[in-house]
């Protein structure tokens, strides 16, 4: 039978096989190998961003920002001008004095052409956490979103709870006259989750 | 309709109405008291604020069935004997044209006394702007105010 491999470089490979073999087992490490674990939650950054373009555009619509506004004074109506009769936020951000946002807000809309809208929560955010969106860029309010020191100490847990805090959803329910978000409180809701789910990332701008 | 009592001025009034109807209906054409005006309706001028519970409601928007169970005070339970500093203040210094507003021009003013005893004019602005005056008597009313807080110091009197 022909050889394919003379005897001689046969025996050779086969010590230099073995010399490799053995100087390889030198260097065995016997610790087990560390379990690689993956995180249940997409940080898909391309995923987060995408979402928030749908939360960006509903917390600036007149009938979320409408209550975050950036002095002390709410804004009113689709184009979003100072509340007439210069209503204050107060410290508590219920008003002040005679002019305490319930006095005139009922717990329910009011039937009625542009009536005083309604809720028992009727309110701006406190003098001390304004959380204001109107002038924030996306990178600006998803960066203020998720920031503990400036959202009322919300943790991810929290602030996905706050999708169905009640005065949230009067947004959806905002009286004759007014239009609504540009998504449904549902579309809203699971872009909200999504955007924090996947890591809460910035838009660049 | 429903069956709703209302204490009004410290007097019980029972009442039939509907529960939605507004507070202002209710003090006018079924209590009778007539010292709270109807403006506008739409809560925008505050002619008809009363006291709901020490508050500074606007009784056009507030419906009857709110103030169920709750204290009431108009105008003419804001003192016995028109005592009250606000309406002594309002008196000395005559601020009424046409007097319309001007119900509701007091009953505000003692919530912000009540709450602020030493307004500033800024204080008296964030408390009044929303009480409109046709005849324009802001300058007058504004002094009032300031009246009333020192009469309320000397007298120890409170809203």
């Amino acid at each position: 039978m022909k050889q394919f491999v003379p005897k001689k470089a046969a025996t050779v490979l086969s010590i230099f096989i073995f010399i490799v073999a053995v100087g390889a087992s030198a260097f065995r490490n016997d610790a087990p190998v560390k379990q690689i674990t993956f995180s249940t939650i997409n940080r898909d950054s391309v995923e987060s961003v995408q979402a928030f373009e749908i939360v960006y555009k509903t917390l600036m619509s007149p009938r979320c920002m409408n209550c975050h506004p950036a002095g002390d004074v709410p804004l009113q109506g689709d184009d979003s001008h100072l509340h007439a009769m210069g209503p204050k936020r107060g410290l508590d951000g219920k008003g002040v004095y005679a002019m305490k946002c319930s006095n005139c807000h009922q717990e329910t809309n009011i039937a009625g052409l542009h009536m005083p809208p309604g809720n028992p929560e009727w309110h701006l955010p406190p003098a001390a956490m304004k959380m204001v969106f109107q002038g924030k860029s996306a990178h600006e309010l998803a960066k203020q979103l998720v920031d503990k020191k400036q959202n009322g100490n919300k943790d991810i847990k929290k602030l996905i709870e706050h999708a169905d805090d009640g005065l949230v959803l009067a947004g959806w329910d905002p009286g004759e006259g007014r239009t609504l978000p540009p998504v449904t409180h549902a579309e809203f809701k699971k872009a909200w989750i999504t955007w924090l789910q996947s890591g809460a990332y910035a838009p660049k701008k | 309709m429903a069956k709703i009592t209302l204490n009004i001025n410290k007097k019980d009034y029972p009442l039939e109405a509907d529960p939605q109807m507004p507070l202002l209906w209710a003090i006018r054409d079924l209590a009778g008291l007539k010292g709270t005006k109807y403006g506008c309706g739409v809560a925008q001028c505050g002619a008809c604020v009363v006291h709901l519970d020490g508050e500074a409601v606007r009784s056009c928007v507030t419906k009857v069935s709110r103030a169920a169970g709750k204290k009431v005070v108009t105008i003419e339970g804001l003192s016995e004997t028109n005592s009250h500093p606000v309406q002594k203040a309002w008196q000395e210094i005559d601020v009424p044209q046409c007097g319309y507003c001007h119900s509701g021009q007091i009953m505000s003013a003692a919530v912000l006394l009540r709450e602020k005893p030493n307004p500033t004019d800024q204080d008296i602005d964030d408390a009044m702007a929303g009480n409109i005056c046709r005849c324009g008597t802001y300058l007058r009313i504004r002094e009032a105010i300031h009246t009333a807080a020192e009469l309320q110091k000397k007298t120890g009197t409170k809203g």
